[in-house]
């Protein structure tokens, strides 16, 4: 087994949260390598969707900064307005996006816009983008965040994007929320995953050279952890080619997960 | 492009920019506003990638009309942070959006309605921040934004305002039809032939048009499709150099304050590590008639 940073586990576990087939709204950062993985391997006829205004099969054929870059747009099965992309997810028709967030509480909401009092924040964060919008809209969706106590809270301070609200069942249908939610947190040490139905969020997998205990300690509630809990698989020689054929100065692989 | 600023971006103006998201974002405007000193502007966009950190950590800016502001590849807008959590170089009211919420607001003002409804933002707290969207009867209702001048950069346009512009547009065209009016920065002024040989490629009505500006880089260091990769060290640069106030106001001076026009910044800037080289024309559109 070759050695790899977390941000490349990272990408290779979010790899697998893509199926084949699937309609995904990619988004920027480690997903857009994700996605780039999971089209190299288990799911080759995934499509991507991108808010500016995009939607492709291949991945782009070159590094990718943001995704209105020019690899993005050459090849791209359909160049068009944000406003047509969104119609698709408001049709319920995305079956899977990804969101970054800096806070995540035990119920999958995601806080992106404050930290303290919004009127006059301890720390103010660039805003939803499309999080909220992905948020409310995809068929399901996946959360990348780096592992730490500040971010890992028992209750965000502002909900931007929301998960699974209060916990209670039913939840998101009581609210009108058309999509089912988050389904996973994928972290710096470990896999947390929700109950089908919604809830709050338990430890699936820790990832190799990380324990339990690490993970508890560096969550700010009293995070629960599934009985059959076991090992995040490693990222195949396959997945860590793959994602350093995209990134391959490690812009994103080999630096901070959280950039800023 | 000092008269197009001069001319339609008054102090307090409501102004549209960054509408494509990450490509052919106004950079030349945007700086040409900070030279020129504006004050209370607001500012109106969706993901805004550097451009509006630039213009707040300038004190051009009271207000942002927004869904996301920072350094999309870095990171957090340090000035924006200043600016949100100690009031410097002056205080920000922020109005917050998601994507979709800040494109059916233009839509709404595009298409002269109060309000568009959505079923985006539902359990967002950003119900709870901006006055401007209010949830009634299962649904979302997010107010008209009208801009007073949306700027779009574009590839190319003729005199007459015709602007062709490609690649994904995000939200430029709900902005250009809902503001009063539109200014265009273009990397090429090409006669009118060209632009209305292709006459679904022009991105607003001319009637919108009051101001076209040639302005070869003017978006740099945003991408331009077909022209110009996005300048990665170019924003990591900014993201290290705005991290004090200090940092900023000399970053400032030495790309903005200090420059007198977009020809003499480009001279500055390492164009060939940048341009893009190998065409990929799309088939010609057959418009024959008889």
């Amino acid at each position: 087994m070759s050695d790899f940073t977390p941000q490349e586990l990272m990408v290779a576990v979010a790899s697998r949260e893509i199926h084949d087939g699937d309609l995904v709204f990619v988004g920027m950062r480690l997903p857009v390598l994700a996605y780039a993985v999971a089209r190299n391997s288990h799911a080759p006829t995934a499509r991507g969707l991108f808010e500016v205004g995009l939607m492709r099969d291949q991945p782009a054929g070159g590094f990718l900064g943001t995704m209105g870059d020019p690899p993005n747009v050459a090849g791209a099965l359909w160049a068009t307005r944000m406003s047509n992309v969104m119609a698709l997810m408001a049709q319920g028709e995305v079956d899977l996006g990804f969101i970054g967030g800096a806070e995540v509480d035990r119920f999958g909401n995601l806080n992106t816009s404050y930290v303290g009092d919004p009127r006059r924040p301890t720390v103010k964060l660039p805003g939803s983008g499309g999080g909220a919008d992905i948020a409310i809209l995809s068929r399901r969706w996946v959360t990348l965040i780096s592992h730490e106590r500040r971010r890992l809270v028992e209750k965000v301070a502002f909900i931007t994007s929301p998960g699974h609200g209060d916990g209670s069942p039913g939840w998101r249908k009581r609210n009108g929320l058309l999509g089912g939610g988050p389904v996973a947190v994928i972290t710096t040490l470990a896999v947390l995953r929700f109950p089908e139905e919604g809830g709050e969020v338990c430890v699936a997998t820790v990832h190799p050279g990380h324990t339990v205990d690490e993970v508890l300690e560096n969550t700010g509630w009293d995070l629960k952890v599934s009985r059959d809990v076991s090992e995040t698989s490693a990222p195949t020689e396959a997945e860590l080619a793959a994602i350093r054929r995209f990134d391959p100065d490690g812009f994103w692989t080999r630096s901070s997960v959280t950039k800023g | 492009m000092a008269e197009a600023i001069e001319r339609f971006v008054p102090d307090g103006a409501t102004v549209a920019m960054g509408l494509a998201l990450e490509p052919l974002i106004p950079f030349a405007a945007g700086h040409e506003m900070t030279r020129q000193r504006r004050r209370d502007l607001e500012l109106v966009g969706p993901i805004s990638d550097a451009l509006f950190d630039q213009l707040i950590g300038a004190g051009c800016v009271r207000r942002v009309t927004a869904a996301w502001v920072g350094n999309v590849s870095e990171g957090l807008g340090h000035c924006y942070r200043r600016a949100c959590e100690h009031g410097i170089p002056r205080p920000l009211e922020v109005h917050d959006h998601s994507n979709f919420s800040i494109s059916l607001a233009l839509w709404a003002a595009a298409w002269n309605v109060p309000s568009l409804p959505t079923r985006a933002l539902l359990g967002s707290d950003i119900l709870r921040t901006n006055p401007g969207i209010e949830s009634k009867d299962g649904l979302v209702h997010v107010d008209a934004v009208q801009p007073d001048v949306a700027i779009v950069h574009v590839q190319r346009a003729d005199a007459m305002g015709r602007a062709h512009a490609w690649g994904p547009l995000g939200i430029s065209e709900e902005a250009g039809l809902a503001a009063k009016r539109v200014i265009v920065s273009c990397e090429e002024l090409v006669d009118a032939s060209v632009t209305l040989s292709d006459p679904n490629r022009i991105l607003l009505p001319e009637t919108k048009v009051v101001g076209v500006v040639h302005e070869p880089g003017g978006a740099h260091p945003s991408p331009v499709q077909g022209y110009f990769r996005r300048d990665h060290a170019f924003y990591r640069h900014y993201a290290e150099r705005s991290r004090s106030v200090e940092g900023f106001n000399a970053w400032l001076e030495e790309w903005v304050m200090g420059v007198s026009d977009r020809s003499s910044y480009m001279k500055r800037i390492d164009v060939d590590s940048i341009r893009i080289r190998h065409q990929r024309l799309a088939a010609p559109a057959d418009f024959g008639d008889e």
